[in-house]
């Protein structure tokens, strides 16, 4: 007998059943401290619908965006009975579901699926009746857009998880406005936007579309002193409440996303540029009387006047020559920096998440200078020509623009003096002189009363590597009211056809300046801008006559 | 009224029968008939039986459960050796016969059919073996004329080897397991215990080799991403679905795709409708019973009543532990019931066989040794 030994023998059987408990007495405990996927899926899509959405509201408070109610259809597929039979019973009531997809997605034993999003009340009914054991109705926010394609690449789109995905819709999610569990409706977003001048300004690009019928048009109204839009229009657009449609390429945010050669328009940086410098003054004058030689290439003019003319005469003439002569007495190095200081070189950002960067040379030589200088060799988005513009418009000061509402004051804090007030106040004169001036080429946007102030621009557009003769890219900045800019406005006609008004011309001057025109009779009184039919083209009194004895 | 001053048998048997020992097992069959309501309705629905189809037969099969226990119970040690020998002689054979005429159920041979009853004759060889070999080791241990030990193998070999050619690879290592700690109880000397060791893992891995049902549950055990797991992902999930205080009772989901829902893995069940904590408590019955057997085998002095207690002890306590532990995904899946809980007629009674023998073998009896000659009393190893 070995008792002792045995004893110990049967401890180390006890031991040995103690350790084996505890170890599924541990796993045990392990399960319940874990996380339960399946109720977590549920949870989440939960989480996801308590989501709420700050409302988006114009700077008068319309709403442009707000939530509704809505329910929406789940199953759970562990818990059906029988899956065919509900499949089949809710391919009844609504027969735009996928039955495969449904047979598929209910024969798998997961907790949470989705059957259908955002149904109908008679739906819901109908489903409610049906009485399938493991479906259910979640009760969810709906992203809806009162005002349909009105506001579009602005508001951008939500998901169907009610995610921000594009535009300010994207951009409220980026900057935490969303209240994710639900427990409080978030404040109001109160955007720069004017809904009926967005409206004004939309309605004539469409006129336009059908007059003109270009692949494209836009529109942009700008206050010049805050940086704020006011209306911003890529047609065609879409509705964001079929989300969907945003994603047609031809619905694309030409104004912040595409990037342009500006074509002349381009010429009142050069001459702002010139003038500030001090090494050209408003009454100088420039021979136009030959093409330019570069090479193999050939600077002309597009109406070739074959004279020498002042300065104010290449910007209303849009010499091409005259320009590229007033660039290069600035020099390359000027040039260059002049642009980047005016934000043209640099990826233009806003709140929405669309920016695109802008395609500049990589070898910057005099040539680039002399087909910059008139537009073309730098590619920009419209929406930084804009901001330019307006730098030269509102007394010198760069302002970032901005969707959201914003005081002079904090405008004040983020502007940036790029030109002299002297030489806004040139840029002014020109501007309105452009458009005032019988030879000028933007006075058919010249609306009594509203002295509108602008300057156009046709490119050609690159086909093929060449530049084409009869696809243009046909731009207009204007400013109203010139002697004192409170708005800037830039509107967009790609590949316009000529007609039989334009005499078979497809320059800006034909289509894009009498647009503005139209944009700005109607929107001028919306925005308070009052007309005004006694005030002359000014200038400073010690530049004025200079200027005025040069024009012929 | 139970009296200690008069002396009945029944008297006796309520004074000397260890009482927290019967309460736990009562407490458990209590425990299965509830958690058969819970878990086997759904499995009845999908068999298209009635809904209390095995809710009925589990109650059924308690009453003769409750019958056998108490009344092998009422055994002295002796009786208990001759019942084990009886019940051996009959189901052994049995077994021989179900491998050439029994039906064939999910490829084995392991039941007979006895008028409208199924019967597994393993069942009733495992308490029995265990019991028999306890003996054969006590008697080789105690008398160098017999050779018990040589005996002991023998019987093991013989049984082992109808249960391999059934096959049933669970109950061959779980009656493997006892046998070789009986061996060990009973004295064997470690050199020997690593042999029987080496000799268990290469029959572990023998089988891995030539059954092929065998290493396909090893390879979905090791890597349950590639093999379709599904019975113990379920049960998995079930327990944390269910979470410390569970879905509450008939609230569970994953009871109606579990196939063995009312049997294997009924714990799974438990975890989902009655939460992680029943679960413990669960648990914590089936350790006690365990404890409190391998405490009497350490407190008993007579060799045959050490091992049997210690044997059927283990047999038990084994038998739980691996159903439970292939719940929670601690083991490979596995054939094995949860003694008292899983559905089972066959089982239950084998229950009712070994656990009857345990509760006859722990009553207090006078110490063999102090009164010798004592008409009551067992002259050890004896065979009558």
């Amino acid at each position: 007998m070995r008792s002792a030994s045995n004893a110990g023998r049967v401890r180390l059987a006890m031991a040995g059943f103690i350790a084996v408990y505890l170890a599924i007495a541990g796993k045990l405990v392990l399960l319940g401290t874990k996380p339960d996927e399946q109720a977590k899926a549920r949870i989440d899509a939960e989480a996801g619908l308590a989501t709420r959405r700050p409302v988006i509201a114009d700077r008068y408070g319309r709403q442009l965006a707000t939530d509704i109610e809505t329910s929406s259809i789940f199953a759970e597929p562990r818990k059906m009975i029988d899956a065919d039979e509900a499949a089949e019973a809710l391919g009844r009531v609504m027969p735009d579901l996928n039955l495969d997809e449904l047979h598929k997605k209910f024969s798998t034993d997961l907790g949470f699926v989705w059957v259908k999003r955002e149904i109908s009340p008679r739906e819901q009914a109908e489903v409610h009746r049906l009485g399938i054991p493991g479906v259910g109705f979640l009760s969810e926010q709906r992203r809806v857009y009162p005002n349909g394609p009105i506001v579009s690449h602005e508001l951008g789109a939500v998901n169907v998880d009610n995610q921000g995905i594009s535009g300010l819709e994207a951009y409220i999610d980026k900057s935490n406005r969303v209240v994710k569990d639900g427990s409080s409706q978030p404040p109001e977003l109160n955007v720069a936007l004017d809904l009926m001048v967005q409206h004004a300004v939309r309605d004539e690009l469409e006129v336009a579309m059908k007059e003109f019928d270009p692949i494209a048009a836009s529109g942009v109204v700008m206050d010049v002193e805050t940086g704020e839009i006011v209306a911003y229009v890529s047609l065609p657009d879409f509705d964001p409440n079929k989300p969907a449609d945003a994603l047609k390429p031809e619905a694309i945010n030409r104004v912040s996303v595409g990037v342009f050669e500006m074509g002349s328009t381009f010429k009142a940086l050069t001459l702002a540029m010139a003038l500030d410098s001090g090494k050209v003054k408003l009454s100088d004058r420039f021979d136009a009387r030959a093409p330019m030689r570069y090479g193999k290439f050939s600077i002309d003019d597009f109406h070739p006047t074959r004279r020498i003319l002042s300065v104010p005469e290449v910007f209303i003439h849009s010499s091409n020559i005259g320009t590229a002569k007033i660039a290069l007495a600035v020099g390359v190095d000027g040039h260059k920096a002049f642009l980047k200081k005016m934000g043209q070189l640099d990826r233009l950002r806003t709140e929405l998440p669309e920016s695109a960067m802008p395609i500049v040379p990589r070898n910057w030589g005099e040539l680039n200078t002399v087909t910059i200088s008139f537009g073309h060799g730098l590619s920009v988005s419209p929406l930084q020509t804009l901001m330019a513009t307006g730098a030269l418009m509102n007394g010198g000061y760069l302002i970032p623009p901005t969707f959201l509402k914003r005081s002079k004051e904090e405008a004040m804090t983020l502007a940036k003096r790029v030109i002299k007030p002297e030489t806004s106040d040139m840029m002014r004169y020109l501007m309105r002189l452009n458009a005032t001036s019988p030879a000028g080429s933007a006075k058919k946007a010249d609306i009594p009363g509203y002295r509108v102030g602008g300057k156009t621009g046709t490119a050609e557009k690159v086909v093929n590597g060449r530049y084409s003769d009869d696809k243009v890219m046909c731009a207009f900045t204007a400013v109203f009211p010139a002697d004192a800019p409170r708005y800037a406005l830039l509107v967009m006609l790609d590949e316009p056809k000529p007609t039989k008004e334009t005499h078979g011309f497809r320059t800006s001057g034909w289509n894009a300046a009498p647009v503005t025109g139209r944009i700005v009779a109607r929107i001028a009184p919306l925005l308070g801008v009052k007309p005004d039919f006694d005030i002359p083209p000014m200038l400073p009194p010690a530049t004025q006559a200079a200027a005025l004895g040069s024009i012929q | 009224m139970i009296s200690r001053a008069e002396r009945t048998p029944f008297s006796e048997w309520w004074w000397t029968i260890d009482k927290p020992l019967l309460f736990s097992l009562a407490a458990l069959m209590v425990g299965g008939i509830v958690l058969s309501l819970a878990a086997s309705p759904a499995v009845a629905d999908r068999l298209n039986l009635d809904l209390f189809h095995f809710v009925n037969r589990q109650v059924m099969f308690l009453i003769p459960t409750v019958l056998l226990t108490l009344g092998i119970s009422f055994l002295d040690p002796r009786k208990v050796r001759r019942l084990a020998l009886g019940a051996y002689l009959i189901f052994f054979p049995l077994m021989i016969f179900a491998l050439f005429f029994g039906p064939e159920i999910k490829g084995a041979h392991r039941w007979i059919q006895i008028g409208p009853l199924g019967v597994q004759p393993s069942e009733f060889v495992k308490p029995s073996f265990i019991v028999l070999a306890a003996w054969l080791f006590a008697e080789g241990t105690r008398r160098d004329d017999v050779p018990g030990h040589l005996l002991a193998m023998t019987l093991f070999g013989a049984t082992i080897g109808v249960l391999i050619l059934q096959p049933d690879f669970g109950q061959t290592m779980l009656i493997g397991v006892v046998w070789g700690c009986l061996f060990f109880l009973a004295g064997l000397r470690w050199i020997w215990m690593i042999g029987l060791g080496g000799l268990g893992v290469g029959g572990v891995f023998l089988a891995y080799e030539a059954l092929p049902h065998v290493r396909a549950r090893f390879g979905k055990f090791l890597n349950p991403e590639t093999g379709e797991n599904f019975q113990t992902e379920r049960a998995f999930e079930s327990f944390v679905s269910g979470g410390w205080f569970g879905k509450g009772p008939g609230e569970g989901t994953v009871k109606r795709i579990l196939p063995d829902a009312h049997t294997d893995f009924i714990f799974a069940v438990t975890g989902e409708e009655f939460g992680i904590i029943f679960c413990l408590i669960l648990l914590s019955l089936f350790a006690f019973v365990v404890l409190r057997g391998l405490w009497h085998a350490l407190n008993e002095d007579e060799p045959f009543v050490r091992l049997a207690i210690a044997g059927l002890t283990m047999l038990f306590g084994l038998q739980s532990a691996i159903n439970m532990a292939v719940n929670v995904q601690l083991m490979p899946a596995k054939g094995m019931t949860l003694p008292f809980i899983s559905y089972g007629g066959s089982s239950l009674i084998s229950l009712a066989l070994g656990m009857g023998m345990l509760l006859a073998l722990t009553r207090r009896r006078p110490r063999a040794r102090l009164v010798e000659g004592f008409p009551g009393a067992v002259p050890a190893g004896q065979f009558s």
